[in-house]
């Protein structure tokens, strides 16, 4: 019966992602890859498994709907998910705080040998958009291009009819509205995926270099968290700020299209994000970006984020289920992805996060 | 003569050391507690403090991507937002103070003092939430120096006044009647006994409430603004703390970012040792000399 509930939840699922229909590898398929380890160790063990992990705030709402549908079906393993930012989930992940950590941005090297669970991978498992929200009186769609919008937020371009703005925006008519440029004011990986993303395709015009936070003009206006800069924008008359695309949306704000390497103004959508994740090139980690994707149809300020996991696990039920965990979320989770203003990673990418995951030992 | 003393020294003479053992571990665990935050803390703060040198303190800029990190404008913005506060403050406190002791009918005094004291145990992330829906949007005083320093003013109230009053109070009432009895009004007899009596418990006061002041972390971060760099008397700019910035970036700090944070850290918590012991000092050596010892 547990058993009949769980293939047709899996089966669903599979069909609403679209994915694994005719590709079904031995191993490695959706269906199979989740489905069958996951119900053995959780029902045959007769224990439950308390799994926690932090990270990513730009992960949690994914996190909270995959955590939701893998207790479902498997009500023996609860997972917890502390999104208390991606800098405190690698620190707590070194220091063995906790059991997995998700993050937008990988270790440092020095910070990475201090890991004290030894060697751990990086599983991709999520794409998000990253929308330049605006609000201005009268202009209800607004394209920019990377330098446009490197001079804005490094407030070379000051006021809302400026040049390069019309350029990018041919036909439309722009107020004289001085732009009131919002930020984050605490640390974010979100904003080190935005510079970085500037830093990559700004041009000569972006100078703030990139990181978690970098050297704002002290005449910016400054929004804790992406709810925070999203006040900010709502509240504000002329303002123009970078948020999560979940985050845009619950706010209700509009947000920019924006031109991607192909020179193509595109708007952020779950389809738009998936394709800045296709053709990239993997490394051995299974490190990546997928900012400034050069897939024609791509969103260019794709964040893309992963979650830890130690190569060698000490707890075997726990190992096990941790494993059945990032296995549903870079498989059947992907499906449930869109709902949540996310996008799922390309097929490739989640064939090589399951192939490491099947190397994990101690199991 | 050598009979009685051991009968005495029974029991209670093994209580009494173990009391004594008891009480100095607890007095021991503080000290060693402030000495491992002075000691690590400074420890960590030295990548930072080699990497900038003085610049540390002298520079304006902070900029991570880049590896520079001066702590000027926090060290100013911890300051200006204090002393924006205490001008506010210290007038206010004292007025109450005096209000309290020299003024309020007696059946008012302790309903009023409980009212101050119930100031004092809000806490801080109420005050700065309130000061962010209230003062940044709904008086428009937006997030800066101006509304972080009227937010801190009316933290540090409560213990201004609560400590003026208690010095106030010291003033013997024989000067109090001899002014009055000299045809004084109750403005001359406070001018001419209670604050000259009480002017260094007073400044004491004012200094505790410093000591907050500068400290105050989650309500600062709530409405200063988070401007990076901002040196400026504006007080309607943006600005930043000290502390505000630890909060706001110690998340996704990476290691030599930490080490700027916490070298911030253990700077505020000089500064902040100094005030208290300055004013405790002060405050102590009026109250003994106020007692005629």
């Amino acid at each position: 019966m547990f058993r009949t509930t769980l293939v047709s939840v899996v089966a669903l699922l599979g069909a609403a992602a679209g994915c694994g229909k005719g590709t079904a590898p031995p191993a490695g398929g959706p269906g199979s890859g989740s489905a069958a380890p996951v119900g053995t160790p959780a029902s045959g063990g007769g224990g439950t498994v308390t799994l926690n992990g932090s990270g990513a705030s730009f992960q949690k709402a994914a996190q909270e709907v995959a955590i939701e549908a893998f207790h479902k079906a498997n009500p023996s393993i609860t997972v917890n998910y502390g999104a208390g930012g991606s800098g405190k989930g690698r620190q707590e992940f070194a220091d063995q705080v906790v059991d997995f950590a998700c993050t937008d941005a990988p270790f440092k090297d020095a910070d990475a040998a201090k890991a004290k669970g030894g060697e751990f991978y990086y599983i991709p498992d999520v794409l998000g958009a990253i929308t330049v929200a605006y609000h201005l009186d009268g202009v209800t769609t607004l394209q920019l291009s990377a330098p446009t919008i490197a001079g804005i937020f490094g407030r070379k371009i000051t006021t809302w009819n400026d040049a390069a703005i019309a350029a990018d925006n041919p036909g439309v008519t722009l107020p004289a509205t001085a732009i009131v440029v919002a930020r984050r004011s605490d640390g974010s990986g979100t904003t080190e995926n935005f510079t970085k993303y500037l830093t990559l395709a700004g041009g000569a015009g972006w100078t703030l270099g990139s990181g978690a936070t970098v050297e704002w003009s002290a005449d910016t206006q400054a929004g804790n968290g992406n709810g925070g800069v999203a006040q900010l924008v709502k509240t504000t008359a002329g303002s123009i700020g970078y948020i999560d695309l979940s985050d845009a949306k619950a706010s209700s704000l509009t947000y920019a299209k924006i031109k991607n390497a192909a020179g193509t103004y595109v708007e952020p959508t779950a389809a738009s994000v998936t394709a800045a994740g296709e053709g990239i090139k993997l490394d051995a980690k299974l490190l990546f970006t997928a900012l400034d994707s050069k897939a024609p149809a791509a969103y260019p300020i794709t964040a893309q984020s992963w979650c830890l996991i130690y190569a060698k696990q000490t707890d075997r039920a726990k190992g096990a289920a941790l494993k059945a965990y990032l296995k549903f979320l870079v498989t059947d989770a992907q499906a449930l992805l869109p709902e949540v203003d996310y996008a799922p990673i390309p097929q490739p990418m989640r064939d090589a996060a399951l192939a490491k995951l099947d190397s994990i030992q101690g199991l | 003569m050598a009979a009685t003393p051991p009968d005495l020294r029974g029991h209670p003479h093994r209580a009494d050391t173990a009391f004594g053992w008891i009480v100095r571990g607890a007095a021991t665990i503080v000290l060693v507690i402030l000495a491992t935050i002075a000691i690590v803390m400074t420890r960590r703060a030295v990548p930072v403090l080699s990497h900038m040198g003085i610049e540390f303190f002298t520079s304006k800029r902070w900029s991570a991507p880049q590896a520079i990190y001066g702590a000027l404008p926090f060290l100013f913005g911890t300051l200006y937002t204090a002393v924006i506060a205490l001008v506010i403050a210290v007038p206010v406190s004292l007025g109450v103070a005096l209000f309290v002791t020299q003024v309020a009918p007696p059946w008012l005094r302790r309903p009023m003092i409980y009212v101050i004291d119930l100031l004092a145990v809000v806490p801080s992330v109420v005050f700065g939430l309130w000061g962010v829906l209230v003062l940044s949007q709904h008086f428009g005083l937006g997030r800066s120096f101006l509304t972080a320093g009227i937010i801190l003013a009316i933290m540090v109230t409560p213990i201004i006044t609560s400590l003026a009053r208690e010095v106030i109070e010291t003033t013997p009432p024989t000067d109090k009647e001899g002014a009055l009895a000299l045809g004084a009004t109750r403005w001359e007899m406070i001018m001419a006994t209670v604050l000259p009596h009480s002017k260094g418990g007073l400044v004491g006061a004012v200094m505790l409430g410093l000591g907050r002041a500068l400290g105050e972390t989650i309500a600062a971060a709530l409405v200063i603004g988070s401007a990076i760099g901002q040196i400026t008397a504006n007080p309607f700019a943006a600005g930043n703390s000290m502390p505000a910035v630890i909060a706001n970036e110690w998340g996704e700090a990476d290691s030599m970012h930490k080490s700027a944070l916490i070298a911030l850290a253990v700077t505020l918590f000089i500064i902040t040792i100094i005030v208290n012991l300055v004013a405790t000092a002060i405050v102590q050596r009026s109250m003994r000399r106020s007692r005629g010892l």
